[in-house]
This record gives C-alpha cells, sequence and structure tokens, in this order.
C-alpha cells in the first residue's frame, strides 16, 4: 500500500554510508556552478522548484497525502513577495517572511478543511481549494489580473547584498535553498516527523497510540505549505514577476511530477526530478505546447514502469544484503 | 414586469436554465466519476479530457466528414468510450495492486497528452459547432423564451442519468455491479468476470463524459481547454455529494450548477467560486458529503 517502498525497507547500508559524499559533491557543485558555465537564472528556477518539490514530497513521501494544491501556495507566495516589495517597498528579507507567513497561514486553513477526508479525497479537495485561490488572483485586484505583478524590484538584502548582481542573487537563492532543505531534513528526523511515518504506515494504530494524529497532519501540511511560499516568493525575485501561471493547476502537477520522477519518499529525490524536469522544460521550451505531451509521458511512463523514481531506483539497486534501517 | 428581489423574472429564469443545463453536464460527469470510483477505486483524472474528446470528435466528425449532429451523438461517446477501455485494459488495470494514487496520476498524465496533443492539432481558440436545424427555434413559456436545442440537453441528459441509475438500481447487470463494490473476490468465486465488468464500467463512464461533450458543443465552443477547468468543478462536486450513492451525484450536479446560475444573478464575481465554498462548508458540517456514507 505504500506510496514509498524505498523508505519503508530502508536505505542500504553501503549507500547511505556514501550520503555525506554526496550531499558534499553536490553542495561543491551548486557553489562552483555559476563559474563552470551553468545558465545561473536556470539553476536559480531549479532551487526554487526544488525546494517547492521538497516541500510537497514531506506531505506525499512522508504522510501519505497527494496534494494537489500546492500552487495555491506557490503563487500567493510570489503576489505576496511581488506586492509588498513593489507597492510597499520593502525589502527582500520582510518580502519573503511576508510572503512565507501567508502561505503558512493558507495552509493552516486548508489542511485543517482537507484533513476531514482522507486518501484520494485529499487530492480532490486540495486541488478544488487551489481552484478556488486561482479565481480570487484572477479576479483581486492587487494581482493585476491576467497581466501579473511585472517589474518586481530585486532589493538590497540587509542592506548589504544588492541583488541586482545575478551572482549575488544566485548565491542568496542557494541559501534559501539550504535552509528550505534543512528545514525538512530536520522535520523528517524530529519526533514529529517519525510519528507522521506512523501515520502513514498505520493511521488507525496512531490515533489508539494517543497521537494527535488530525493535528500533526495540519502540522506537517503548514510547514510545506509554508516553504512553498518561500520558493515561489524567491521564484518572483529571480524573475521579477508574479503571475497566474504561477497559481495555476498546472503548477501543483508539475510539483507531482517532479516527486515522481525523483523518487517519492525519498530527501533527494524532488531535487533531482526538479533538475530534471527544469531541464526539459527549458530544453524543449520551442516546442510550445507539444512540452504538455511530453510531460503527460513521463507521467504515464514513470507510473507505469518508474514508480520507485531515479534516486529510489539509486537506492535499491545500491542495496546488498540485509538493509539497515534508515530513513533517507 | 415581474420582479422577484429586484431581479426581472425573465433574467431569473434565463440564469436558472443555464444553471440546469451546466448542471445536466455535472451530473452527468459526477455520475461517472462515482460508477468509476465504486467499482475501480479510482479518481478518474482524465474525465475532463473525455467530456473534451466527445465535443472534439464530434466537430472533427461534421467538418472532415460531414457526419451531422444525431450520427456524432452515437458515436463520439462510442469512440470515447472505445478510448476508455483502451486505457483501462493497458495500464490502468495494471495498477490495481498498488497504492490508488497511482491510477490517480496515470489518469492526470493521459489528460495532459490527450489535452496535448489536441492544442497541437487545434490551437486553444473555440472553434463553433452549429446547432442542428430540428433544434431551431423555441417554446415561449410565458414567463420567459425556451430555446429548443436548451431544452432537448436538459431532457437529454436526464433521461440517460435517471436511465442509468436505474440500470443500476434495478436490473440484473446492476446488482453484479452494486454486488462487485461490496465485495469483489465474493462476486469473482461465483463466476462473474469482475475485471470485464472494470473495463466495461470505465468505458462506459468515459462515453457519459463524451456524450456529455457532445451535447455541449453547440451550447459552448468546441475547444481541447474546455475540460480543464470543469473537472476541478466536478471534483469539488463529487466532494459535495459524497461519492457513495449514484442518484447523489445526480442530485449534486444538478443542485450545484443551479445555485451557480443563482449567484451569476445576484453577485456575479462569486460564480466561478461558490461550488468551491459550498465545499468547504459542506467539509466543514458533513464531512462525508450530503449523500455519501463514512
Amino acid at each position: 500500500m505504500s506510496l514509498s517502498d524505498t523508505s519503508k525497507s530502508g536505505a542500504p547500508y553501503g549507500l547511505t554510508m556514501l550520503y555525506p559524499a554526496f550531499v558534499v559533491l553536490g553542495l561543491v557543485f551548486l557553489l562552483s556552478a555559476p563559474f563552470l558555465g551553468v545558465y545561473p537564472i536556470f539553476l536559480m528556477k531549479v532551487l526554487c522548484f526544488a525546494v517547492m518539490a521538497s516541500a510537497f514530497n514531506l506531505m506525499l513521501g512522508y504522510v501519505g497525502l497527494l496534494s494537489f494544491g500546492h500552487a495555491a501556495f506557490f503563487g500567493m507566495g510570489a503576489y505576496v513577495l511581488g506586492h509588498t516589495m513593489k507597492e510597499w517597498g520593502l525589502p527582500p528579507m520582510g518580502g519573503l517572511a511576508l510572503a512565507t507567513g501567508v502561505a503558512a497561514l493558507m495552509g493552516l486553513v486548508f489542511g485543517a478543511i482537507a484533513i476531514r477526508q482522507k486518501g484520494i479525497y485529499f487530492a480532490m479537495i486540495t486541488m478544488a481549494l487551489g481552484q478556488l485561490v486561482y479565481f480570487i488572483c484572477v479576479q483581486a485586484p492587487f494581482t493585476n489580473g491576467e497581466d501579473g505583478i511585472q517589474a518586481i524590484p530585486r532589493g538590497t538584502v540587509l542592506g548589504v547584498l544588492d541583488l541586482r548582481d545575478t551572482l549575488t542573487l544566485y548565491y542568496f537563492v542557494l541559501a534559501i535553498f539550504i535552509f528550505g532543505f534543512l528545514v525538512i531534513y530536520r522535520t523528517v528526523r524530529s519526533p514529529l516527523g517519525q510519528a507522521l511515518k506512523g501515520v502513514r504506515e498505520n493511521e488507525q494504530r496512531m490515533i489508539s497510540l494517543g497521537y494527535p494524529v488530525a493535528q500533526m497532519k495540519v502540522l506537517a501540511f503548514t510547514i510545506s505549505a509554508a516553504l512553498t511560499g518561500l520558493a515561489g516568493a524567491t521564484k518572483a525575485i529571480v524573475f521579477q514577476t508574479a503571475t497566474l501561471t504561477d497559481v495555476q493547476w498546472q503548477t501543483s502537477g508539475e510539483a507531482v511530477l517532479m516527486t515522481l520522477i525523483g523518487g517519492i519518499g525519498t530527501l533527494f529525490g524532488p531535487i533531482v526530478g526538479a533538475g530534471i524536469i527544469i531541464t526539459i522544460q527549458s530544453r524543449f521550451a520551442s516546442m510550445g505546447s507539444w512540452i504538455m505531451v511530453i510531460i503527460g509521458v513521463i507521467f504515464v511512463v514513470c507510473v507505469m514502469a518508474f514508480r520507485k523514481g531515479v534516486v529510489g531506483t539509486l537506492l535499491e539497486s545500491g542495496k546488498s544484503g540485509p538493509s539497515a534501517s534508515s530513513d533517507t | 414586469m415581474t420582479d422577484i428581489l429586484g431581479v426581472p423574472l425573465p433574467l431569473l429564469f434565463g440564469q436558472l436554465l443555464i444553471g440546469l443545463i451546466n448542471g445536466s453536464f455535472y451530473a452527468l460527469l459526477s455520475l461517472g466519476l462515482a460508477v468509476i470510483f465504486g467499482l475501480l477505486n479510482v479518481i478518474n483524472f482524465a474525465h475532463g479530457a473525455f467530456y473534451m474528446l466527445g465535443a472534439v470528435v464530434a466537430w472533427l466528425l461534421l467538418t472532415y466528414f460531414g457526419i451531422g449532429y444525431f450520427p456524432a451523438l452515437i458515436l463520439a461517446p462510442l469512440i470515447v468510450g472505445a478510448l476508455g477501455v483502451t486505457l483501462e485494459k493497458t495500464l490502468l488495470s495494471r495498477l490495481y495492486t498498488v497504492d490508488h494514487l497511482y491510477g490517480l496520476l496515470l489518469t492526470f498524465g493521459a489528460a495532459l497528452i490527450v489535452e496535448g496533443l489536441f492544442i497541437n492539432l487545434l490551437g486553444v481558440s473555440g472553434k463553433p459547432y452549429n446547432t442542428p436545424q430540428v433544434f431551431a427555434g423555441g417554446f415561449n413559456l410565458g414567463f420567459m423564451f425556451l430555446p429548443a436545442y436548451r431544452a432537448w440537453v436538459i431532457v437529454a441528459s436526464l433521461l440517460v442519468c435517471f436511465g442509468t441509475w436505474l440500470m443500476i438500481e434495478r436490473t440484473k447487470l446492476g446488482s453484479y455491479l452494486r454486488a462487485a463494490v461490496e465485495s469483489p473476490e465474493l462476486v469473482r468465486a461465483f463466476g462473474i468476470r469482475v475485471p470485464m465488468m472494470m473495463t466495461l464500467t470505465y468505458g462506459f463512464a468515459a462515453s457519459l463524459a463524451g456524450l456529455a461533450g457532445v451535447l455541449a458543443a453547440p451550447i459552448y465552443t468546441v475547444s481541447p481547454i474546455m475540460g480543464q477547468s470543469i473537472i476541478i468543478t466536478v471534483f469539488a462536486i463529487v466532494v459535495i455529494g459524497g461519492m457513495g450513492s449514484i442518484l447523489g451525484s445526480i442530485l449534486t450536479g444538478l443542485g450545484v450548477g443551479l445555485i451557480e446560475g443563482l449567484t451569476r444573478l445576484f453577485y456575479p464575481e462569486a460564480s466561478s467560486v461558490v461550488v468551491f465554498l459550498l465545499m468547504i462548508v459542506i467539509l466543514l458540517t458533513r464531512p462525508h458529503g450530503l449523500f455519501g456514507r463514512s
């Protein structure tokens, strides 16, 4: 029944030992990437979506709830940042904090409504709530409707870091990415994270053990929504726009696909997935709406034949002998 | 002229009529979703795409083969149904042993493929589909003018909805279906081919969506994206009604259509969100839906 067999069966001992090496390698790559000729804007887009997909995975992979409404947090994060920085003249940190706070509040409300049903209903309810936010954004004055918020100033962080400089912006975004990742890592490893995994495996048992299951789910959803809002706000700084695309259901679908292709319930899967999907999108950008067909085909192939995703499959193939129980 | 709450009567009935028509489409779609969910435990994301396909196939038949409305009313649902059967048989049926969410994700991907293909083929702009000659004109009911085609859409979809309900509740085939929903293993042990039944059920529900698409073609313009937004509304309707009952999903579909119509009249800004607000209210008061079972 479980969506993430990899984390249930535990990571293989050998590969787990190598994890610090992978993390260091990944960090070195990300730190040096702008000097290796990788287009920084592209990388920043990957990092933003990686935060969103990781936050989404916190719900799907570790609680077993599929949210199809994460675009609402992502898009609203972008709008709040755009509005507060452009109209109110807030500095980036203020805009980011407000955007994250608004998304967290929305997550709290969405979560409280959506956890009244579970499983497959949860997906439909979150999607409907996301569509509600979309229609509000279409009509509300602060979003500028179809035009969106354009030319958002990038500003200066704490009066020191001028984000108009692309390299400075890149390292700022990288820092946000690392922050987001650490929050998810801490949440998964915390007593809350362990209890949530218990809910995923056997909810009735956790209830009978006296865990406040409903509150735990809402709390996880709030954390997930807050980080998704942060991701959307960061994206708005990078691209200096906030539009209806950010809040559309297709964006929720992208978070689902990134997690699926990277590996549901793995810490690094959504990051790898974000890299793959953004690469495909920019590679085939000239093909217009064929990209929709390509995304659809990837969805079908992953669901039919590649359910563990890239990272999940790697963990599986590295397995030798009885595996040590560790959650990664 | 008679007014109700400051609204002229013909305007009120006009909006109620539009509401009833939308409600008929909602009913046809949510009925199909409920039947699929009951037997297959799958939320069919491709339902909006099937609805769109019904309309697009009817348009293609007319434009490229000169096949008119009435043959299309039979042909398009059959084609969409055949596509549904193929999807279930080749892909979906392999996912019944894994988490149900994968079925949802598969149909989501399938919907993207179908919609993407037709966007490339036809573009996103709507194509007009003329109302068939037989339905030109309408009836003057005294308090309002009822276009004949709209009357036909309401009558036809209500007949199909309640026909399906009767078939499930009153016939032998329907009793097999209801039994298979309760306990597939037991029904299988009696020698009834449950996998075949699942395939046909999926195909039938897909063709219902296709039929709704053909019926909608002359009212709305035919476009590859026409299924995208309606499916999310239908999801909300399914949550409002709860999926326990076939009749419940039909009635909820019609009711939501009417409420949308009234909202468009009294507070037009909220007409696109009223169904979602309704869903929130229902979730907070009756989490399993109006007709749902816990």
